[in-house]
């Protein structure tokens, strides 16, 4: 069941993407938002064009971690939901699929934010 | 001393004190940051694989995705992710915990202006347009779905 290959592809995939994303930074200082958006519409994109799948296939988690994996399952849950529920479905599908990870993302947040202090003068972004 | 001259004398001028980022070594730690957290990753997914057998590989990934969240959420608290994302540029951001960390950081960062102007407003500076995109996003691929 488990592979060392798994964590191997999972690390390789997963460093070839945030590579990438580091040649973008150098190249044309592009700032954090603009770097999760892109991403994530390329993970969209990729979705609509069915070559997503084959690829968390073969990537595993190093293609469902990248911001990529996000915008791929919005698009397959907004997709999978049009197809079995119609017009509704355009609608529900996208979120309902991404619930998970935004509803955990806010609450720790929120919660941590009310125990925690700042501890650094720089700041996060 | 004309207008533009000036103007090209302050862009020289800001482009010499611009922190130059070392190109090699930063694509190197990237690809290393990056790297291992998909290597965690897959770690929480072979995990809840074992313990919960009977949920499909969409859900386990939910909740791979869910417990990294919260991790790094946790590790924003103790101000370690801020050290990792110092070292690591976009290795850390472009992993699904730089979204994570893009919501908790203005969070705590501005806990001291209120709950609801302080906490729950500055949380989405960064992350909201990730999700504004997100949404309108898989509306449009909802509707190509439809017409194919």
């Amino acid at each position: 069941m488990i592979s060392v290959w798994d964590y191997v592809i999972s690390f390789l995939v997963g460093g070839i993407i945030c590579f990438l994303g580091q040649i973008l930074v150098i190249r044309t200082k592009i700032t954090t938002a603009r770097i999760l958006v892109l991403f994530m519409v390329i993970g969209m994109v990729l979705e609509v064009f069915n070559v997503y799948a084959p690829f968390r296939e073969f990537g595993k988690a190093g293609a469902t971690v990248p911001i990529i994996g996000f915008g791929a399952s919005l698009a397959r849950g907004a997709i999978m939901a049009t197809k079995e529920y119609g017009i509704i479905g355009i609608f529900t599908g996208g979120l309902t699929a991404a619930s998970g990870g935004i509803a955990m993302a806010i609450f720790a947040s929120f919660i941590f934010a009310l125990i925690f202090s700042s501890k650094s003068k720089r700041g996060g972004h | 001393m004309d207008k533009q001259k000036r103007n090209e004398n302050y862009n020289i001028y800001v482009e010499s004190k611009v922190p130059k980022t070392k190109a090699w070594p930063s694509l190197f730690k990237a690809f290393l940051v990056g790297g291992i957290i998909c290597a965690i990753g897959q770690g929480f997914f072979d995990l809840y694989s074992y313990l919960f057998p009977n949920l499909a590989e969409s859900e386990v990934t939910t909740c791979m995705l869910m417990s990294i969240i919260f991790i790094t959420c946790l590790l924003t608290g103790f101000g370690i992710y801020d050290v990792i994302g110092a070292w690591g540029g976009a290795g850390s951001v472009i992993p699904i915990t730089g979204f994570s960390n893009s919501i908790s950081s203005p969070a705590i960062e501005f806990k001291k202006e209120g709950i609801i102007y302080g906490i729950c407003v500055k949380m989405f500076t960064i992350a909201g347009p990730v999700i504004v995109c997100g949404v309108v996003g898989s509306i449009v691929c909802g509707f190509v779905a439809l017409f194919i």
